[in-house]
């Protein structure tokens, strides 16, 4: 336990020296608090839920950006140090391949809560500094929505790791890392609704659609957050979905967190069995 | 004395390559051993062997009681390595860095300071390693080897990009710490450097270990020939076959020099006569087949008996 919170403290020292931690915080800060007060616009400054907007908006956001930073940090963290030839020295201390894994992975979850919680955050802090009345049930959504976010970072953070635990070189770990992005986030969404489309609901039925939702994390993270509770769903748009495909927030979550711990008890056998 | 690696008909190959054959030794406590060979003689695949970072394809390994192809580690808190080409993460400071590996070690953050100034960093404590030299990169990756009094140092390559006066201070580090019962492997191209330094010597060439024992034990296996040089006046040089007697081989060189390659059991005789009353000898030389001749003699014998 101890050697993962060392190995974990190392990333984070890393991910401060080297500006990660305060560009990811940044670049979250500042689309958040542009979203929030340019999303305001269209319900006006009279809109009463104005928090439950924000979470639509903010969940958008995290679907396409979340995703891409996590993999950003994570898909060189094996390979990268491999080639580097820190692993070597690293690896010849009395610590466990698999605590230096997780030690990552906490060092690197921790460095994308704190972006995301500080710059969700201040977005939700500016929207209550101007005076916007919110209640109780959009703070839970809200929080909710936060913590869903660190979980779907959690989940690309290790399918970053298996790749970085796979490939032989950088190079390959990066552009795989771009594709998984691309068909995670744009083209399956794309091929569903296509899909969808094309069946006009002869073959496709509510459960197949549920396990194809399920199978992305992207798509459980968005119907999560945006069908979880009725006021955001009612903005979302998405009470239609909601209505089709029958699955519970926990059924949702459950497999965000497999989407999660899958990669990462895989990357670590296959970090275990890599030689160097 | 104990052993601290055992190492038992180790074969490793990569693919087709056989980069070590069925080698066998063991390691003892306060024996400092060269490893010797050219690139690519599997002197680093022995070392990554012993560290668990490759697994052997068959025979065993163990150091100091674990075994390190099944991921044990508990033993490696007290071993300390210095691979080829050390490297370090280049965002954090040279203290930072040392520190991270300190705690690993379970070694008090205040070991740090003064292995930083034993290895001469103590002024770019504060600096990040990314603006290191090469010489100073490997001090600090001296300075984490030496961390937590270790019983087993495997040092590849340790001297390289070394100046003169670290390196005599760095074979000063490994004397001390071989004195107190560690074991000290270490690999160089520089066979002139580990001559002085190293008890024994284990010589490999293409994953195979064709010579182990000491510096005097490999010279009597070699029977290689003792170079006497003698310093002869003129009336001398001009009738050397009769004071000298019978020698195999000799020759001039730089005028009044003789220059005799003798034999391990004719070593004496011939000392006896140039030492001899009327022998027109005014100085002499003795000089031991090196390591650079030893190592050469025992790669050609190998090559030669495939």
């Amino acid at each position: 336990m101890k050697n993962i919170l060392i190995v974990a403290r190392k990333e984070i020292q890393e991910g401060l020296r080297n500006r990660w931690v305060l560009a990811t915080t940044l670049l979250l800060a500042g689309l958040a608090l542009s979203l929030t007060f340019l999303g305001s616009a269209p319900t006006g400054t009279v809109g009463v839920r104005a928090l439950d907007v924000v979470i639509v908006s903010l969940s958008s956001l995290t679907i396409f950006l979340l995703p891409l930073i996590a993999l950003l940090i994570s898909h060189d963290a094996i390979v990268g140090e491999m080639e580097r030839g820190t692993m070597l020295l690293l690896l010849s201390y009395p610590v466990g391949r698999w605590q230096v894994l997780l030690g990552k992975f906490v060092g690197h979850l921790s460095i994308l809560a704190f972006a995301t919680l500080l710059g969700y955050g201040a977005a939700a802090g500016a929207l209550a500094a101007t005076g916007a009345e919110i209640d109780a049930q959009s703070w839970t959504a809200f929080a909710t929505m936060i913590g869903s976010s660190i979980l779907l970072g959690a989940a690309f953070i290790a399918v970053g790791y298996l790749v970085s635990a796979l490939v032989r070189d950088r190079g390959t770990a990066a552009g795989i890392a771009i594709g998984i992005w691309l068909v995670f986030v744009l083209i399956y969404d794309m091929a569903l609704l296509g899909l969808l489309v094309v069946d006009q609901g002869q073959v496709l039925s509510g459960g197949l659609l549920n396990t194809l939702l399920l199978v992305n994390p992207a798509d459980a993270y968005r119907l999560f957050n945006l069908t979880g509770s009725a006021g955001v769903s009612a903005f979302s748009g998405m009470a239609g979905v909601a209505q089709t495909a029958t699955l519970n927030p926990s059924t949702l979550l459950a497999a965000l967190a497999a989407w999660a711990l899958v990669p990462l008890a895989l990357a670590a056998l296959a970090f275990s069995r890599r030689e160097l | 004395m104990t052993g601290t690696v055992d190492i038992r008909d180790v074969v490793k190959r990569f693919g087709k390559v056989e980069a070590v054959r069925d080698v066998s030794f063991s390691l003892l406590e306060g024996e400092t051993v060269a490893l010797v060979g050219h690139n690519g003689a599997g002197k680093t695949t022995l070392m990554k062997l012993m560290l668990g970072l490759i697994r052997p394809t068959g025979g065993s390994i163990a150091v100091l009681g674990d075994d390190p192809a099944a991921g044990q580690f508990g033993g490696r808190r007290r071993l300390g390595y210095l691979p080829e080409n050390v490297s370090f993460n280049a965002a954090l400071t040279g203290s930072e860095t040392l520190a991270f590996y300190a705690r690993l070690k379970r070694e008090p953050g205040q070991s740090v300071a003064p292995l930083l100034d034993r290895v001469g960093l103590t002024h770019a404590a504060d600096r990040r390693v990314g603006t290191y030299s090469k010489g100073m990169r490997q001090r600090l990756g001296l300075a984490q080897a030496l961390l937590g009094e270790p019983r087993v140092l495997l040092l590849d390559e340790p001297t390289t990009g070394l100046d003169p006066a670290l390196r005599q201070s760095f074979y000063e580090i490994v004397e001390e710490l071989r004195g107190r019962g560690a074991t000290v492997l270490l690999s160089s191209h520089a066979l002139t450097e580990l001559e002085e330094r190293a008890g024994r010597v284990v010589i490999m060439n293409r994953g195979v270990k064709v010579a182990d024992g000491t510096l005097d034990e490999l010279r009597r296996i070699a029977r290689l020939p003792t170079r006497i040089r003698l310093k002869v006046t003129d009336a001398g040089l001009a009738n050397v076959p009769n004071w000298l007697g019978p020698v195999e081989a000799w020759r001039r060189v730089n005028g009044h020099m003789v220059e005799i390659d003798a034999s391990p059991e004719r070593k004496i005789e011939v000392l006896r006569r140039a030492t001899d009353e009327g022998a027109p000898v005014e100085d002499l030389d003795v000089i031991p087949p090196t390591l650079d001749e030893l190592y050469a003699h025992f790669l050609l014998s190998q090559e030669t008996a495939r």
